[in-house]
């Protein structure tokens, strides 16, 4: 057995373009057998594909994948897929109206003679694992009662009886307390006596140590790094992620600020809301560009869109130019002076068959005409100025803003935000999925608002964003845990917003 | 990088877009014209294109009324339903005669329509109520509404039909305007505010936006709930509308009123452009999709097809017009 090393997983030279955006280039990737790997990066590394690719869900566009030395199944076989890889994601792969058991044992139901679903032997089978792995639930619960915890152990125990040895973790511990990630854990180690090999995807770099074996580090759609946990520490995990930085909109040098003399912009004090972040102060001046930099789930966007109005704080306040705002209610804080570009332009930001101009102007109706009703006139004017100033390509204003690029697309998203010429700025991930150029234009926008006298806060993980900032702080688990001022190393940002100090 | 090109080409490209979803149906309108006149010499008549859009009023409403829930990306089955209903309850305190089946409580007409658009009302924030607030899927909630108030007006007077109402009562559906029947007044008159309304009203415009894209649109402050809600309202206050306009063309209420026009709905306002997936179409497509079915049927009765086959013909058209609303570059469904 040891003469004949076999892989889990064996993938070479995989390519993978959506589009024209080529996202994987050429990846070489293995696991032995039995090994607990970890896969890490920074977030549009390339790892969510090479999962996809090596799960059966989308197709490589080059190279081949090997599972368990075979090659891998036809892409609709879903089925072979799961035998042979099984991953837990983070979001909800089981199915929540059918009961444990069915989750189980999904399609994949032990039969009677008749070919029928055998749901007495269904029951019992099903609570024989389930008292196998400690889990206290009946076998007829309806899947969507059950805790995370108890899901995701559902998940792997799913994929373990449906023959799979190989299981893909995907930020398993994202939503889970300390006391369930340790027992999460336990029962990982006790599987890897078994045999079972993992591959385990984190943001928290100190579990990956507690859990994993090797490692292999990906930047830029490429494999940068694969090693032993125990050859590889921290600092220099953290500069392979983080890699050589390539030149942002205007180099990151230390430069004299004067902040406080600056009048207020947005000041909020003691912010608790719903959720993780508990309590946070955070000021930013008017005509100062900040960074809140987090972890998807530390926080960061919460912050945001309470500042947009979106949710109401438990605790805290939030003012604008020195005075209070009226939380919860964003037309209100718009009237305040708020601007807000959401994270993910697709789900909360576009009406995608409207055209540009309603797109642009959706949040001043108001102001365009009066008892509601719209002038033509003042909203083609409106809307030219903003295409003019911002720079929006499209062949016309009518335009369905589906047609558009990302860049486009986004650069319409910061011009709503500032067509109610705000007095702050608030902008989540503004860079997300947009190309080199138009990243330039847009940082070259949020710094002429700047320049102009808003407050920016540009909430976000992504460094390249944050180099605009005067200062970047840093939220985790809901709380800020570090301020950056400018002239801040990257690696250092890095950790914090991993969470390794 | 700031290059937009000229207003020529903007303008161009307006008709252009015009020409290829909204009045896709125009050239086609044309093309039912020309046949209908070599078909029958009345067709082309006055009187019997008055008499098409007359019997197309009390449609052309609910097809407004459809348009701006579909456009909100919604569905509201019981419309039709809301036509036989409202009048049927309205008929019955009107007439004051028990053997006729009247309740004999005797309100006069005025008050009667007043009872048929507050009950339009009602069943509409009802509707509103159950999909915006507990978040019931709208489909079956309106399909079981439609069932119930369909129920609810063949149990009102035990399947008879009411007659003799009074002349306040059918007003709107029997009496002219310089020479042009008043429902045709009506018709043209909310085609003309809704059309200008969901174009250059923000409201309009929201209502859009709720159907392209809701969480979209709350993140940008619009009140998704309350127009939503509102457009529900607006849509059973117009179908009630409908139920008066065709109760008087017709001067009694028959417990079938309204039935299986919801069907025609759909067909005039898909055809015309409205998208089901919602945040689509405009209003002034809806009304050709509505023309276009009126001058069909006619042509399609002057040339003596059987009755039985008109049915099918509709159906083909609406197939036909799917294919050609996709062709003509509707946003494909989304999952």
């Amino acid at each position: 057995m040891a003469l004949t090393q076999t892989y889990a997983v064996e993938a070479r030279g995989i390519t993978k373009s959506f589009g024209r955006n080529e996202v994987l280039h050429g990846v070489d990737f293995s696991i032995p057998v039995g090994d607990s790997r970890a896969l890490v990066g920074r977030n549009g590394a390339g790892k969510s594909t090479l999962v996809g690719i090596i799960t059966g869900l989308y197709p490589q566009n080059g190279g081949e994948v090997f599972l368990g030395g075979k090659p891998a199944p036809a892409p609709a076989d879903r089925r072979a897929w799961r035998e042979r890889v099984a991953c837990v994601y983070q979001r909800w792969m089981v199915i929540p109206q059918l009961t444990v058991g069915e989750n189980l044992f999904l399609n994949n139901q032990p039969l009677t003679g008749a070919g029928l679903v055998d749901w007495r032997q269904l029951r019992a089978r099903a609570a024989d694992v389930l008292r196998e792995w400690d889990l206290d639930v009946s076998p007829d619960l309806e899947a969507w009662r059950l805790t995370v915890e108890q899901r995701q152990i559902v998940e792997i125990a799913r994929a373990l009886l449906q023959g799979s040895r190989f299981i893909i973790l995907d930020e398993p511990t994202a939503e889970l307390e300390r006391r369930e990630v340790n027992r999460l854990f336990d029962l990982i180690r006790s599987l890897q006596q078994t045999g079972v090999t993992f591959l385990y995807i984190s943001h928290h770099l100190e579990e990956i140590y507690e859990i994993c074996k090797s490692v292999t580090v990906m930047r830029d759609g490429r494999i940068v790094a694969d090693a032993r946990l125990s050859e590889l520490p921290k600092d220099k995990l953290v500069a392979a992620m983080v890699g050589e930085h390539v030149a942002g909109f205007q180099p990151n040098a230390a430069a004299p600020s004067s902040a406080t003399s600056l009048p207020d912009g947005l000041t909020i004090r003691g912010l608790k809301l719903k959720g993780v972040v508990d309590g946070i102060d955070l000021d930013v001046r008017a005509g100062e560009c900040v960074g809140l930099a987090g972890l998807a789930g530390s926080g960061k966007d919460d912050v945001a869109e309470a500042v947009a109005g979106l949710v109401r704080p438990l605790a805290g306040s939030i003012a604008i130019s020195g005075k209070p705002a009226p939380v919860g209610h964003v037309g209100a804080m718009r009237h305040m002076g708020v601007g807000f570009v959401a994270r993910d332009r697709h789900v909360r930001g576009l009406f995608p068959v409207m055209p540009v101009a309603d797109n642009l102007a959706i949040t001043v109706l108001e102001r365009l005409g009066s008892l509601g009703f719209i002038s033509p006139a003042a909203q083609g004017h409106m809307v030219d100025g903003q295409i003019r100033d911002i720079g929006i390509v499209a062949s016309s204003s009518a335009q369905a803003i589906g047609e558009l690029s990302g860049g486009n697309q986004q650069k319409v998203m910061v011009g709503r935000a500032l067509a109610s010429n705000p007095k702050v700025l608030v902008v989540c991930s503004p860079t997300q999925g947009v190309d080199i150029a138009s990243k330039q234009a847009l940082y070259k926008i949020m710094d002429d608002a700047r320049e102009g006298g808003m407050a920016v806060l540009v909430v976000s993980d992504d460094l390249d964003e944050l180099t605009i900032c005067d200062r970047v702080e840093v939220v985790f688990r809901g709380k800020i845990t570090k301020t950056f001022k400018r002239g801040w190393g990257e690696h250092d940002v890095v950790a914090a917003i991993e969470g390794l100090y | 990088m700031a290059n937009t090109p000229g207003g020529r080409t903007q303008s161009s490209l307006l008709v252009q877009r015009l020409m290829m979803r909204d009045l896709a149906l125009v050239p086609v309108i044309v093309v039912v014209l020309i046949v209908g006149s070599f078909v029958s010499p009345a067709f082309l008549m006055t009187d019997n294109l008055m008499n098409v859009m007359q019997q197309s009023s009390e449609l052309s409403i609910l097809v407004i009324a459809q348009s701006l829930i579909l456009i909100c990306g919604k569905i509201d089955l019981s419309l039709e339903s809301i036509v036989g209903v409202a009048p049927m309850f309205a008929a019955w305190l009107i007439i004051s005669d028990t053997m006729m089946g009247g309740s004999g409580v005797g309100i006069s007409g005025i008050a009667g329509i007043f009872v048929v658009l507050g009950l339009g009302i009602l069943i509409g924030a009802i509707n509103g109520l159950l999909v915006v607030k507990l978040k019931l899927n709208e489909f079956i909630t309106t399909l079981a509404m439609l069932i119930l108030l369909r129920g609810t007006t063949l149990g009102i007077t035990n399947g008879q039909t009411l007659f003799d109402l009074p002349d306040s009562f059918l007003y709107l559906g029997t009496a002219k305007w310089f020479g042009v029947p008043v429902s045709i007044w009506i018709a043209g008159f909310l085609f003309l505010i809704a059309g200008l309304f969901m174009r250059y009203h923000r409201i309009g415009r929201a209502i859009y936006a709720i159907g392209g894209n809701a969480e979209a649109a709350r993140v940008a402050g619009i009140p998704v709930d309350r127009i939503t809600m509102g457009v529900y309202i607006v849509g059973g206050f117009l179908a009630s509308l409908a139920g008066v306009m065709l109760t008087g063309r017709i001067a009694s209420v028959v417990s079938s009123q309204g039935q299986n026009m919801i069907f025609y709905v759909f067909a005039a306002s898909v055809i015309g452009g409205i998208s089901l997936n919602g945040g689509q179409g405009r209003i002034i497509g809806a009304l050709t999709g509505v023309i276009l079915l009126g001058l069909l049927q006619n042509v399609l009765t002057l040339s003596q097809v059987a009755a039985f086959w008109i049915d099918a013909a509709y159906g083909a058209i609406i197939l036909i017009a799917l294919v050609i609303t996709r062709l003509t570059g509707e946003a494909p469904r989304t999952k």
